[in-house]
């Protein structure tokens, strides 16, 4: 009976805790500074980066004009500003390119020495260390992202990504228990504008230690990395059509996977285009690898270090401005402490710095695209439609640009839009749970099955979670960590395969 | 009212009649069911069909035995799948080394069953010599598949050296519910092959029995029954494997299929029905069929295809 009295005790000290900030000793008021910290303006020079104003496609270790001479523009989403025109491949391109490819396979790529090969991929790891900078300003200029991102999460990324796999290339004999394998010849490679420099390189470097040439299909909005990426694996002169880079829409896209000469594909991108392309690829033997879409869950347990936690949140959903696919968009809170993370929350991102994605100061960049910005504040409406509460950072937005404040939501329901659908923005859902038997139902309750995250001073409750979290990666007490060495991937109908790591190989390769 | 082929009329071959001894026993026949959920069970459509090479043998007027086998239906596609999630879990959760256990129990009751599975296959046309290698190899091949299950993780799983203070490491777990399609030939082994590496990887399974003696398939499940494998974790349909296998690759509680099919199209229909949930589906032709009676019939990669990678991250602090 003392027992239920404790409860009922403890009730009341949960009620006070969730009670206005003014009368909840329990719960420290936020840190008010008033204007005394405004950020004076600290954009990053871009004088000694010169974009061309036309960009070729790399076919064959050349720069070649389209075929149909046609071009299109990339945006820079930050200022609406037109960065370059970019030549747009067709069918025609993409064939050259493949054949380029095989050609590049069978008579140089095959036949080279594993340990040469691999060096020819520490040179391209080099190269990228070397250009980092200039890297991290155009990513930022064709993307949105903030800068302070590109240039210390994507850029160095890309870079221990080629270093990884480059060791790789000549000890794969030792990757599968022995067993035999060969590399499968030529990979069309298709891949999202929220990484681009990084998603080509998890693209390029295993297919290329593995022993495969590629052609790679940069995201129509967001090309201008990966022909930079293709400038230096010219300039570490590997063989000619290695590495071949054809720019365009998605028929560009679709035509890659369809050729015929095309022994593997791997997509990243949304679960509607791979689920269209797991069906085109149907009986043509073709290797497949799909890394789409994600509702990456966030479970927060009461007995957490709360203030951990809600960075941890904060970095799993406003990364690159939520347009991630292992975001942890659904924050689930252990009910008891769910008054406490709201309000902690609500303070974080009113400090969080909304603006030019080339300013050292911003947390969060500017949306990719006009139709991403749309597709965002059709889904934040009907959250409010639905009778979701939202809370939005008080920002200023800049008037040029794509830009959504951090947002997130509470009172969701499970069945609501906001909670089911992946909105590919700063947009969070925050719902309770009582149980970790509750916690991870709703947690799997999704089609998807990428990331998810679990915070709780308790180490056996952390591997029970892992255990039962229906997700390709589980982080615990951190979020949104990503390396070369370890495998990332989805479930369910956030795709399949893995890349990094040793298991990452197995996709590049045939495996007794 | 049945939709499966006529039933041959049973007509003695010429000469059976006057062979005829009105002083022998008559044998008790079997009716042959399917296996779902640890029970046997008739297809809820109610149509049945005889199998070719049974057909073959009729029609040849050697051995006028008739068997008839359930054709199974959509819905039964369903219950099976439900069996087969509902127990998930619970195999997942068992220890590897209960799993190899519950393995080699089955190994053991195979071979106590040899000569049933020898005659089986005998009747569905297999030469004795043959027939009985098939079924050595299929035993041996469950208790090499028992001595897996405690095995393939440290062959497989992985600690990853991040850049940075974290510990971080991958490791393999099931899938969910396989669905496999099994060859046409070697019935048994065939089965066997397939299947075992499918479930020491803690996944449930539904498996179609191909068609040409899919009779032999259905012995194998009383030797699953009497051995200690829950019901549940291997169920096996019979029926037309174009119908079934459609329906199997359509569900969304299936996560992978395993399809081994000489018919390029119906491999194909397979792969293309299964894009609509993102389902993990390997083909294998006739090539890869043949290989089943060697050791490149069985091994790790077998295993590994029907297993997710898990990566798990921890910061490392005081």
């Amino acid at each position: 009976m003392s027992g239920e009295i404790d409860r009922v005790e403890k009730g009341v000290a949960h009620e006070d805790a969730g009670a206005p900030l003014t009368e909840a000793p329990a719960s420290p008021p936020a840190l008010d500074f008033g204007g005394a910290w405004d950020y004076a303006p600290a954009p990053e020079a871009t004088d000694h980066v010169h974009i061309a104003p036309r960009q070729q496609l790399f076919v064959g270790g050349r720069w070649v004009a389209a075929r149909s001479g046609r071009h299109f523009d990339t945006v820079s989403p930050g200022t609406e500003e037109k960065l370059a025109e970019v030549a747009e491949a067709d069918a025609r391109d993409v064939d050259d390119a493949v054949q380029a490819a095989r050609l590049a396979y069978d008579r140089y790529w095959s036949k080279m020495r594993a340990s040469d090969r691999a060096k020819c991929l520490f040179r391209i790891a080099r190269a990228i260390q070397e250009k980092a900078r200039e890297l991290a300003i155009v990513e930022s200029m064709d993307g949105g992202k903030p800068i302070k991102e590109s240039r210390d999460v994507d850029v160095p990324l890309a870079a221990a990504h080629f270093f990884y796999h480059a060791g790789w290339a000549d000890k794969l004999d030792h990757a599968f228990q022995g067993r035999a394998w060969r590399p499968l010849g030529v990979a069309g490679q298709i891949i999202p504008w929220n990484f681009p420099l990084l998603m080509a390189a998890w693209k390029i470097a295993p297919a290329l230690a593995c022993g495969n040439t590629v052609v790679l299909k940069p995201a129509e909005t967001t090309p201008l990395t990966a022909l930079l990426l293709a400038r230096i694996v010219e300039e570490a002169e590997l063989p000619p059509g290695v590495v071949n880079v054809v720019t365009g829409p998605g028929a560009t896209g679709a035509a890659l996977a369809a050729h015929g000469g095309v022994d593997k594909v791997a997509f990243t991108g949304s679960t509607a285009v791979g689920k269209t392309l797991q069906r085109a690829l149907a009986g043509t033997g073709k290797k497949l690898t799909l890394e789409l879409g994600g509702k990456g869950a966030h479970v927060v347990f009461a007995d957490a270090p709360i203030d951990q936690a809600i960075e941890g949140i904060v970095q799993g959903i406003y990364l690159n401005q939520g347009q991630v696919c292992c975001a942890g968009s659904r924050l689930l809170v252990e009910e008891s402490v769910h008054d406490l993370v709201v309000r902690k929350l609500e303070d974080r991102i009113a400090t969080l710095r909304v603006g030019d994605p080339l300013d050292k100061n911003t947390d969060v960049g500017a949306i990719h695209s006009r139709t991403q910005l749309d597709k965002i504040r059709r889904l934040v409406a009907a959250g409010e439609e639905e009778g979701a509460q939202r809370h939005t950072a008080p920002c200023a937005l800049p008037t040029r640009g794509y830009f959504f404040a951090p947002t997130f939501f509470t009172g969701v329901a499970s069945s609501s839009r906001i909670a089911r659908e992946e909105i590919f923005g700063p947009v969070l859902a925050v719902t309770t749970f009582r149980t970790p038997e509750e916690a991870i139902e709703k947690a799997n309750n999704t089609m998807y099955g990428l990331s998810a995250g679990v915070w709780t001073d308790k180490g056996a409750k952390i591997l029970w979670m892992a255990q039962h979290l229906k997700a390709g990666v589980v982080w615990a007490n951190t979020y949104g960590k990503l390396d070369p060495s370890s495998p990332f991937g989805g479930i369910k109908e956030s795709g399949f395969g893995r890349e990094g790591g040793r298991q990452g190989l197995l996709e590049y390769t045939e495996v007794e | 009212m049945s939709t499966g082929p006529a039933a041959p009329a049973r007509t003695p071959a010429p000469g059976a009649l006057e062979a005829f001894d009105p002083a022998a026993r008559v044998p008790v026949n079997k009716a042959y069911k399917m296996y779902v959920g640890g029970a046997f069970v008739r297809s809820e459509s109610g149509r049945y069909f005889q199998s070719r090479a049974q057909q073959a043998k009729v029609e040849g007027g050697a051995d006028p035995e008739v068997v008839n086998l359930p054709r199974g239906s959509r819905k039964d596609v369903r219950d099976a799948v439900l069996a087969a999630r509902n127990v998930g879990e619970g195999w997942a959760a068992r220890t590897a080394y209960n799993r190899g256990q519950i393995l080699y129990r089955l190994a053991e009751v195979m071979e106590s069953r040899r000569a049933e599975l020898c005659a089986s296959l005998e009747r569905a046309g297999r030469e004795a010599e043959q027939a009985l290698r098939e079924v050595e190899r299929a035993v041996d091949r469950t208790v090499y598949y028992a001595g897996f299950c405690d095995k393939y993780q440290a062959l497989l799983a992985s600690f990853n050296p991040v850049a940075g203070p974290y510990f971080a490491f991958s490791m393999p777990g099931p899938m969910g519910v396989v669905a496999i399609l099994a060859p046409e030939r070697p019935a048994l082994l065939g089965l066997v092959s397939t299947v075992l590496p499918v479930v020491v990887a803690g996944n449930t399974s539904v498996v179609v029995a191909g068609s040409e003696d899919a009779r032999t398939a259905m012995v194998w499940c009383e030797c699953l029954a009497t051995s200690d494998l829950p019901g549940g974790v291997v169920n096996v349909l019979t029926g037309r494997a174009g119908e079934l296998a459609l329906h199997l690759a359509a569900h969304r509680e299936v996560a992978a299929v395993d399809a081994w099919s000489d018919d390029p199209a119906l491999r194909a229909e397979v792969e293309r029905e299964g894009s609509g949930s993102v389902k993990r589906v390997r083909t294998h032709g006739p090539d890869e069929t043949r290989q089943m009676g060697s050791d490149a019939g069985q091994g790790l990669a077998f295993i590994e295809r029907f297993l997710e990678t898990k990566s798990l991250w921890h910061p490392v602090g005081r």
